[in-house]
């Protein structure tokens, strides 16, 4: 093939800049919306399936094993038990966080799965699977539909849980 | 044997990119015909001898193109042809081989091209990892923070000694180096330094973590009649597998998932294998995170439950061991996500090829190439051989 | 080739916005219709396969959230491609055809009421060349509806009459978003959205899903009366750039129609996947239907245009009536990419 002599010897464009902005509006769902009102009251509402008798926290709608909506609302307890967890020493997007911080899953009593949750008042090297935590909320005129509410879990001061009672979460 | 509507399918074409940290020197286009050039070379054809083309990447967010397989199909001489864009998550680069093979075995094409790709760069900062979950604050901070609660719950199911994660980190990063075509080239790597690295979520350390990279796989999957004339050996394909799960649900064992654990009794059973440890020659698995080695050797039947780490430990996963895994250097040394699960089934079928160069593991004659995704989730495993199913 | 035949196909109620349900909640009830309606069980299901893209959901991995929704537990062969669920349709039939399943579902869904569509599809165009000039989706189809025009083989006047006749046809359509009896005369006499469209030229930007049971051989027959056979299904691409490509021809759908089979036999009606009035034009030529063929009988894709899924809701349309027993062959298509970049075409057959 000939080249194209008039491109000879000129410098290749190897970069452009490109910035793309789109904007999104998120509907939440029916079962996401009831969890968010819940917790605008200081509840945690979670969903138990007819097919499995499963409690889902946060609920998502659906029974992922039966493929079919949750729609009995559940308040679980705002303690529950720490299942595993990790510490987090590397700054992510987005994220407020000093670190090191611990991000936990949290069996909630009542809960048949955990959530994912930060534990703080207690140094990181202490935090261990069978941890009994509970929820510490924001001030209630901070009260709204989000998942922040609960600023992170702190220990109860309780004794460990038995392994026998989070077995299947870990 | 193949059964009544299925037909043979072999591997005879295999390319990749250089994997960086950014591939700046081409485009998304010049990525994708740098490995599909090489793959289409290696099965000494042209474009115009494929009959469709199969292609696969992950989350479309990471580049910033939507469907880019729409602008790429003039660069993959796709136009006039069939073209299908495949993406399972991670596993989405063995998806991909997977739909093509099925092309070939359900009869529909005896000559397909497929290509898998990611580059990362391309979209500044990872921006697609850092669009915020609506409706979730972001605590978990990332894929590592993850997947680090469940590593360190197979830590305390195996009991585990703490240095296995760094045994593999050493293992992949010095097979590594065999590797012309990996990321990482890392000469002067240690066990020492890797346990000196920052614990980034703890219980997984820097240097136990993939890195980001721009790369892309292809490969030319053909019907028996092709393969047979074909001059150099084909990797024949004897069983492909696909599975998926809910990634969130009551007594869900995310350690050691059922999905993949059902994945690869499926494939073992469609190539009769019924010893893997002592049948399959070497495999190429997906391990991100170092620590996925020992799990997926239970997941994958090669060791019993609890016992994968001892396997490491052993050195039978090492390029001289008993089962050599990941003697490309594997996901820990080239992270291109959309095409790292090709790559790994290509290793697979490089190895069966005899065409691995300094990374080939002599004799092979059969081998695994598996792909996870999502959060331990999706699987697509295939076994590949020397000898014709 | 093995027989296989659509046997079974759902969709949701289809809406510029379906307020209250994510992506999840929507589809869920779909997926309970398709299997219920033949009384299939989940676990006689050998592949699932679906079509959605991140970019309508605004989520990286969206995909994997619809997964809840199916009931992949134990653990399911199953697949998914960024593109119209109607190649998940092709890609589960070629599964079908390795002998070793009998049964696939297929579902594909979208709410594009999040984003702005018009904005988001200029993201699949040349990422160095194209997408940062922010063509719309709208402004690209009037390029190739005005070189169509300008071939003087149509006129503004027959498009407001496709309009018009396809949001009749949906008024018998239940799920349909637009219908109702619209005169072309005074459609006609509106103001251009980007000429030479108007707002009629155009299809209802759409939340919805579909899903559609395949089966093969004996296995269809059991599952219905009269299964809807698939005797060709085929799909081509063309080169994105509009410069290099025949506007006015659509040479991948020329190609995928001639390839099913199109014309060997006599086509009762078609479901033509043109969101663009102008585009069932450069259809029916493509594949070559004649003015005897009853054209879009659901209304089309102008009286509901769900991303993702519009292409799978044509084959689907087309075999409900099929298996119905309102034809005996038909022909559906899909089309994504700008200006029907990519085309996909299925004939089905009753016995």
């Amino acid at each position: 093939m000939a080249k194209i002599q008039a491109l000879e010897g000129v410098e290749p464009v190897t970069m452009i800049d490109a910035p793309a902005r789109l904007d999104y509006t998120f509907t939440a769902g029916r079962a996401t919306s009831r969890f968010l009102k819940g917790l605008e009251k200081k509840k945690l509402l979670g969903e138990r399936s007819a097919a499995t008798g499963k409690v889902y926290i946060p609920p998502r709608g659906a029974d992922p094993v039966a493929g079919v909506p949750t729609d009995e609302q559940v308040e679980v307890a705002d303690c529950g038990t720490v299942t595993s967890f990790c510490v987090v020493n590397v700054k992510f997007y987005g994220q407020a966080m000093e670190c090191p911080y611990v991000c936990a899953l949290v069996l909630l009593d009542g809960a048949d799965v955990a959530m994912f949750g930060l534990i703080q008042e207690m140094p990181y090297e202490d935090v261990h699977p069978g941890l009994r935590v509970e929820a510490v909320w924001v001030d209630d005129n901070e009260l709204s539909t989000t998942l922040e509410n609960i600023k992170y879990f702190r220990p109860t001061g309780q004794e460990d849980a038995p392994l026998e009672t989070y077995k299947e979460h870990v | 044997m193949a059964t009544k509507g299925k037909h043979r399918v072999a591997v005879v074409g295999i390319g990749q990119t250089k994997h960086d940290s950014a591939r700046n020197d081409v485009s998304l286009a010049g990525l994708v015909r740098e490995a599909a050039s090489r793959a289409l070379e290696d099965a000494g054809m042209t474009w115009s001898d494929i009959d469709a083309v199969v292609i696969g990447k992950a989350p479309d967010f990471f580049e910033g193109v939507m469907m880019p397989e729409l602008y790429l199909a003039e660069a993959l001489g796709a136009t006039g042809k069939p073209m299908l864009r495949v993406h399972t998550a991670g596993s989405v680069g063995g998806s991909t081989a997977i739909v093509a093979s099925s092309l070939v075995q359900g009869g529909i094409h005896e000559r397909v091209l497929t290509v898998a790709f990611e580059k990362q760069s391309e979209s500044e900062a990872m921006w697609a990892l850092s669009l915020p979950i609506p409706f979730q604050p972001p605590l978990v901070a990332g894929a590592g923070g993850y997947f680090a609660p469940y590593i360190r719950s197979y830590m305390a199911r195996s009991k585990a000694p703490s240095h296995i994660g760094s045994l593999v980190a050493l293992k992949d990063r010095q097979n590594g180096l065999k590797n012309p075509y990996a990321h990482l080239h890392e000469p002067d790597i240690t066990l020492e330094s890797i346990q000196e690295s920052m614990m980034l979520w703890d219980p997984i350390r820097y240097a136990e973590t993939c890195p980001s990279s721009d790369g892309a796989c292809a490969m030319v999957l053909v019907g028996e009649k092709t393969a047979d004339a074909h001059s150099k050996q084909p990797a024949w394909v004897h069983g492909t597998a696909m599975r998926s799960e809910p990634g969130f649900f009551a007594g869900r064992d995310q350690v050691n998932p059922r999905g993949g654990q059902d994945c690869s009794s499926d494939v073992y059973k469609q190539a009769g294998i019924t010893n893997p440890r002592k049948e399959i020659d070497c495999a190429e698995i997906y391990v991100p995170f170092s620590w996925f080695e020992p799990m997926w050797m239970e997941n994958l039947h090669f060791a019993d439950e609890g016992a994968g780490w001892k396997m490491t430990e052993e050195g039978a996963t090492s390029m001289t061991g008993d089962l050599p895994v990941n003697c490309s250097g594997g996901v820990l040394c080239s992270n291109p996500i959309g095409a790292s699960g090709m790559l790994r089934f290509a290793e697979s079928a490089m190895q069966v090829r005899a065409q691995a160069g300094e990374h080939q593991v002599d004799g092979a004659r059969l081998a695994l190439g598996h792909a996870y995704g999502g959060a331990s989730q999706f699987y697509s495993m295939w076994i590949v051989g020397a000898d014709k199913p | 080739m093995r027989d296989v035949a659509v046997v079974s196909f759902a969709q949701s109620e289809h809406a510029r916005a379906l307020p209250g349900v994510n992506e999840v909640e929507m589809l869920m009830p779909v997926i309970g219709q398709v299997r219920d309606q033949i009384g299939l069980d989940k676990s006689r299901v050998g592949f699932t396969c679906s079509g959605s893209t991140d970019y309508l959901a605004g989520q990286a991995f969206s995909f994997v959230m619809t997964l809840d929704g199916i009931g992949a537990w134990p653990p399911i062969s199953e697949s998914h491609v960024e593109m119209d669920a109607a190649w998940a349709l092709y890609e589960a039939w070629v599964k079908l055809q390795m002998g070793e399943i009998d049964v696939a579902m297929v579902y594909g869904y979208s709410k594009t009421s999040p984003g702005d569509l018009p904005d988001v599809l200029t993201r699949q165009l040349d990422p160095y060349c194209y997408a940062p000039l922010w063509p719309d989706s709208v402004s690209l189809a009037a390029l190739q509806a005005q070189a169509l025009l300008d071939t003087g083989s149509t006129s503004e006047r027959e498009w407001a009459e496709i309009a018009s006749r396809s949001r009749a046809s949906a008024k018998n359509n239940p799920n349909a978003q637009l219908k109702g009896d619209f005169d072309p005369d005074v459609i006609l006499a509106d103001e251009y959205l980007v000429a030479p469209l108007r707002k009629h030229d155009c299809p209802p930007i759409t939340d919805g899903a579909a899903a559609i049971i395949l089966a093969a051989d004996d296995t269809a027959r059991e599952l219905s009366k009269r299964p809807a056979w698939i005797r060709g299904l085929e799909h081509r691409i063309d080169a994105q750039s509009l410069g290099v490509r025949d506007l006015v021809n659509v040479k991948s759908l020329q190609l995928a129609g001639s390839a099913a089979g199109v014309s060997t036999g006599k086509i009762d009606f078609a479901e033509l996947h043109a969101p663009f009035t102008y585009q069932e034009v450069l259809a029916k030529r493509a594949l070559g239907l004649g003015a005897d063929v009853q054209i879009n009988p659901s209304g089309g894709a102008l009286a509901a245009n769900p991303m993702m899924a519009a292409g799978l809701v044509r084959i689907g349309e087309a075999a409900d009536r099929i298996m119905a027993g309102e034809g005996d062959r038909a022909v559906a298509t899909a089309t994504q990419g700008a200006c029907m970049q990519q085309n996909l075409v299925c004939v089905l057959e009753g016995e």
